[in-house]
């Protein structure tokens, strides 16, 4: 893998500039990916947060969704946040009836898990591999991880609330999503982590 | 299954990162005004990012006159179980009891409208107060800058709601890009003021000078009916785009919804919004703006 990647951002919907901005800041050249031949062209991709069932409808209009699949069996690596880990799950609990994923990681993610924007919240979360200080992670309408395969990383879940316990980081092999929004935080830990993954360092 | 160890804070829920946090993840996206479940069904097919819970479009409201406000709760509660993208509802400006219901039902967003008659002369909600993020509409920067003070997650033009003219969204549009990027040439003695004259807290003037947009997402509304018109808005800087009652006041909503959202997405690209353009039957019969007197003008409500 070349020193600088292209880490594309899927740019259907949703807050793709925030992930730009973090992913130049840590030294990646990116491109936005809204076509099967952007999509050819990046070493690796981040799927933003936005609205889930909206990306998908987009995805499968946009012929994306075949080409993403091929992309994640090829191995590219791929982070998900928040709507992001809903296009990265294998399994789907509160979706719409036709919401397809990209699948890839094993796992049955719940869509608004944690309920409606009233309850939208932030706290510290600790996550395995970015050193000991909780990550500031800020959730807005986000899913939970339900439940994982044996292939499945956990690497961190909530504690301290009705839903102590609930996963919240997950990663298998190159996939990677987090039910939060490090994009929209000042802490570049987790984007450093996936860069290092596209270059092939962790 | 690993579990980590304890968190340091509590969960903090309604901060300014949630709200405008939630602001972002809308971005890039089309947000649709629904007054029945079948038509919020109609708006989440098509791809909607979210849809706006009303009892009346605003064509409705200039056709009917009266007192507009906040809808029956019953009808919101109607539209929320209907769809699982996000829902916002209007609250009339200044009326922070309406705001209070609708936060009690669950709406995701409030938009405190000039659409609906205003409650209040003088000020408009503390939106600081609130669990919900707010959006307001604005017609210029210091407009924008006070709703912002004043704790709005969410800028959008006011254009003129209800008309299909699209004609007071662009002129919105502009002035508040015009004027972020005059501030941007501005020294810090100057700042203090450009505060002044906007009318707004320095503090805000400055972060905006220094980002060169707002601090919160700037999207825009009122007056777009066609495919081209959400585009032009998407470039003249709207990160997303409000339809009202261009898509169920036009001859196939489902079809024009449906392309409103693909000229959002490639609105950098003629030949899709040409071919989402083509054969979509009649838009929604529009209203010259010199045949508004001002009293029929919504977007000179707010101060």
């Amino acid at each position: 893998m070349t020193a600088s990647p292209t880490i594309g951002v899927l740019a259907l919907q949703g807050d793709v500039a925030e992930h730009t901005h973090m992913l130049r800041d840590l030294g990646a050249r990116t491109a936005r990916v809204l076509s099967a031949e952007q999509l050819d062209t990046v070493d690796g991709l981040v799927i933003p947060g936005g609205e889930s069932t909206t990306m998908s409808k987009l995805a499968v209009r946009y012929d994306l969704m075949k080409p993403l699949r091929e992309r994640v069996a090829d191995g590219m690596p791929v982070y998900g946040t928040c709507a992001g880990m809903i296009m990265l799950a294998d399994r789907v609990l509160g979706g719409t009836a036709d919401q397809e994923t990209v699948g890839g990681i094993d796992m049955t993610v719940r869509r608004n898990a944690f309920g409606r924007q009233t309850e939208s919240f932030e706290t510290g979360v600790r996550i395995d591999g970015i050193g000991d200080d909780p990550f500031d992670a800020v959730f807005i309408r986000a899913p939970w991880v339900e439940s994982v395969g044996p292939e499945v990383a956990v690497l961190g879940s909530v504690t301290g609330t009705d839903e102590a316990g609930r996963i919240v980081a997950v990663r298998q092999g190159g996939l990677m999503a987090t039910s939060f929004h490090p994009e929209l935080t000042g802490d570049t830990r987790i984007h450093r982590l996936f860069v290092d993954i596209v270059k092939g360092h962790a | 299954m690993a579990t980590n160890a304890a968190n340091t804070t509590d969960n903090a829920v309604g901060t300014q990162r949630v709200k405008r946090g939630m602001a972002e993840q809308l971005k890039n996206g089309v947000i649709m005004d629904v007054v029945t479940p079948e038509q919020a069904k109609i708006a989440e097919d098509a791809g909607a990012v979210a849809v706006m819970a009303l009892e009346r479009v605003p064509a409705d409201i200039r056709k009917d006159g009266g007192v507009a406000r906040m809808s029956d709760p019953d009808m919101i509660d109607g539209i929320v179980e209907a769809v699982s993208i996000p829902v916002m509802a209007k609250v009339r400006i200044g009326h922070f009891v309406e705001a209070q219901v609708l936060e009690s039902l669950g709406v995701d967003f409030i938009d405190e409208s000039e659409v609906l008659t205003p409650a209040d002369e003088a000020y408009h909600i503390d939106k600081w107060a609130f669990t919900v993020p707010f959006v307001c509409g604005a017609t210029n920067l210091g407009e924008a800058l006070r709703r912002i003070a004043e704790g709005a997650a969410m800028i959008r033009s006011k254009g003129e709601a209800g008309t299909g003219n699209v004609v007071e969204a662009t002129r919105h549009m502009r002035s508040i890009s015009g004027e972020i990027r005059r501030l941007g040439t501005l020294d810090e003695p100057e700042l203090f003021g450009a505060a002044k004259e906007l009318r707004a807290p320095y503090e805000i003037v400055k972060e905006v000078a220094r980002l060169g947009k707002l601090p919160v997402p700037l999207f825009s509304a009122g007056g777009v009916a066609t495919p081209a018109d959400a585009a032009l808005m998407r470039q003249l800087g709207a990160q997303s785009v409000f339809v009202g009652s261009g898509i169920f006041k036009s001859g196939d909503p489902a079809r024009r919804a449906d392309a409103i959202v693909q000229a959002t997405l490639h609105y950098e690209d003629p030949a899709v919004i040409a071919r989402v353009s083509r054969g979509l039957g009649e838009a929604m019969v529009g209203i010259n703006l010199d045949e508004l007197s001002d009293s029929q003008r919504y977007a000179g409500r707010g101060w």
